[in-house]
């Protein structure tokens, strides 16, 4: 009987088109919805996952990766200074202004990595050696820098030179790093030039990254650094996560995401809910006439069941595959911003599960009421 | 073996109306012996579609005794009866209730796959039962594509692919005119009627009355006589 079941459902074509279509839009938004949503949380965390030390030592109030609170540069000698530190060294990130070789501005995101050992330098060069950095007025700029500077007509290659707060840079590098949440170009040069480049101020160390020595984990380091007054230090998956959970709790993009999200699953379970009410409403006497036959509600049900899930299971396929689609055609410009974990299918696919039974269910209570005598009416 | 394959003696049955109950079967009582063509006939409303219903268990009664086939129905759970009337029962339809996106083997098919029969096993049996009843080149056609009277012997065969003991038919030259209606009462007789079968018809259409070996009279609620000779039938 699942057989004729299917039948029933592929044949009845008009019904089954606008099945697929309710649940494959509301299978799309919402994957889209949640994918847009991960890309926006992932570039929070560009600045955590670029550099990637595993412990990040930051000013005690500071709560999330991009709220950076200046510390005294000799925060770096006492984390030093701490039992099972392999090493610590300074970073310097801090928002300033490029001047272009057409007068015009922009603002960059200046990162002053360690002078001697470049950590947190960008692993994907594209052109130029990272070594280079040492150089004079050496700076290593980005993909979003070329992208911009180009949009105002000035193409950036090895030896282009611009001004930072008045001071040359010269570009020796071209990387591609993870895009900001602010959008700003990433700027690299050595920690001791930022502190030329950056604007005089008493304290200008943003952070200090450290390491464990081995038979340490990043854990313990964190907790026996946190012991140092005035300093918070946080592994970087727990960097990331308090990244994360800041943005959720402090700005409107989970609601806004959430809110479309939402009417996804109420444009689905209008959609399919009631379409396929209609259909198993409109195949309400053929079904009596198979429970007349001698069908049990138990074979009733799985027909019903399995109708209402194999739309479910095609139209989630179709809303998951253009949302792929809509992925791999936006990722190439990076924006907007995409990322989709296997938890955001697995989420579409509970709620597609939930709406399909939703949908079923409605229309089992319509066929558990049947009376097979309705046949002869 | 006895000769009776139905024993329906006082049969009462209610439906709730509002605050009171509305009494479609007051006593009804009717025998059906196997081999015969019994028609049930009587006005709009006299109980003889709940009388059937009852007969085939989609409906239970509430006093009264019922045997079918030396089964007392009354005394069966839902699930006994469900599979009973699987086995058992075949059923003619005044609006055919044929799946309108199945095609004719496939409706045809339907009560072989619901006692277990393979899909392709149950096709072969419909095709066969199709062919008999002359629709040997429309297996494959929709229900939209059949005219009534062909939409009738598709209801025909499915009642008959699994070789029940009962044939119910509710009406069943109802929506056809009169010689497709004569065709199919015809078709009905030659193929349906076995020695070990009963077959119980439902009907207002006088015109078909010179088919039945009894013909049993109903009137609100009540079986009110029996004529053995259809023929001279033209009470109503």
């Amino acid at each position: 009987m699942l057989e004729i079941a299917l039948k029933m459902l592929f044949r009845d074509r008009a019904k089954y088109a606008m099945l697929i279509c309710g649940l494959a839009f509301c299978s799309l938004l919402m994957c889209q919805q949640c994918s847009v949503f991960c890309g926006i949380m992932m570039w929070t965390t560009a600045t955590v996952r670029n550099i990637g030390a595993p412990v990040w030592v930051v000013d005690a109030k500071v709560e999330q990766a991009n709220e950076v609170i200046p510390m005294r540069q000799i925060e770096v000698d006492r984390v030093r200074s701490v039992p099972g530190v392999a090493w610590a060294v300074p970073l310097y990130i801090g928002i300033e202004q490029a001047r272009l070789s057409d007068g015009s501005f922009q603002n960059v995101q200046l990162t002053g990595l360690d002078t001697g050992t470049l950590t947190g330098r960008p692993m994907d060069m594209h052109a130029g050696r990272i070594g280079d950095l040492r150089l004079p007025n050496a700076v290593v700029v980005d993909q979003v820098a070329v992208e911009k500077f180009r949009r105002k007509g000035i193409r950036i290659e090895l030896g282009t030179t611009f001004e930072i707060n008045d001071k040359e840079a010269r570009v020796v590098g071209l990387c591609h790093v993870n895009r900001s949440f602010l959008g700003q170009p990433y700027i690299y040069t050595t920690f001791d030039r930022a502190m030329e480049y950056a604007k005089p101020a008493r304290k200008q160390l943003s952070y200090v990254l450290a390491a464990p020595v081995p038979g340490v984990t990043d854990e313990e380091l964190a907790e026996r650094i946190n012991r140092l007054p005035g300093l918070r230090a946080i592994t970087k998956d727990n960097l990331f996560w308090l990244t994360v959970w800041w943005y959720i709790k402090n700005t409107g993009i989970p609601i806004s995401f959430g809110t479309v999200v939402l009417l996804g699953i109420i444009v689905g379970i209008a959609i399919a809910g009631q379409t396929f009410y209609l259909f198993v409403h409109d195949n309400l006497r053929y079904l009596a006439a198979f429970k007349a036959m001698g069908a049990g509600m138990p074979t009733l049900a799985s027909m019903v069941l399995l109708q209402a899930f194999s739309v479910g299971f095609i139209g989630y396929g179709i809303g998951v595959g253009l949302a792929s689609w809509f992925g791999n055609a936006v990722l190439a410009k990076e924006t907007p911003p995409f990322f989709m974990p296997w938890q955001v299918p697995a989420f579409v696919a509970v709620v597609t599960l939930f709406i399909c039974s939703f949908s079923a269910l409605i229309g089992l209570v319509k066929v558990a009421r049947l009376e097979p005598a309705i046949v002869f009416r | 073996m006895s000769n009776l394959a139905i024993s329906v003696g006082n049969v009462v049955k209610s439906f709730p109306a509002g605050d009171t109950r509305t009494y479609a079967l007051k006593g009804a009582t009717l025998d059906a012996k196997f081999g015969e063509l019994l028609m049930i006939v009587g006005p709009s409303g006299c109980g003889k579609t709940t009388l059937l219903s009852v007969i085939c268990g989609t409906l239970k009664c509430e006093e009264g005794t019922l045997g079918v086939f030396d089964h007392d129905l009354r005394k069966m759970k839902d699930a006994q009866i469900t599979k009973f009337r699987c086995e058992n029962v075949g059923f003619i339809f005044q609006q055919f209730n044929l799946i309108p996106t199945l095609t004719a083997v496939e409706n045809a098919s339907v009560p072989l796959i619901l006692n277990g029969v393979s899909t392709s096993e149950s096709a072969r049996r419909a095709a066969k039962v199709l062919t008999d009843v002359g629709l040997g080149d429309k297996l494959h056609s929709y229900p939209s594509q059949l005219s009534g009277g062909q939409l009738q012997r598709v209801a025909i065969s499915r009642a008959l692919v699994h070789e029940p003991r009962l044939i119910i038919c509710d009406e069943p030259t109802a929506s056809l005119d009169a010689a497709t209606g004569q065709k199919t009462m015809d078709l009905l007789k030659s193929s349906a009627l076995q020695p070990d079968r009963c077959v119980i018809v439902v009907t207002h259409d006088n015109r078909i009355y010179h088919f039945a070996d009894r013909i049993a009279e109903m009137e609100d609620g009540r079986v009110t006589g029996i004529t053995n000779d259809p023929k001279d039938y033209h009470h109503l």
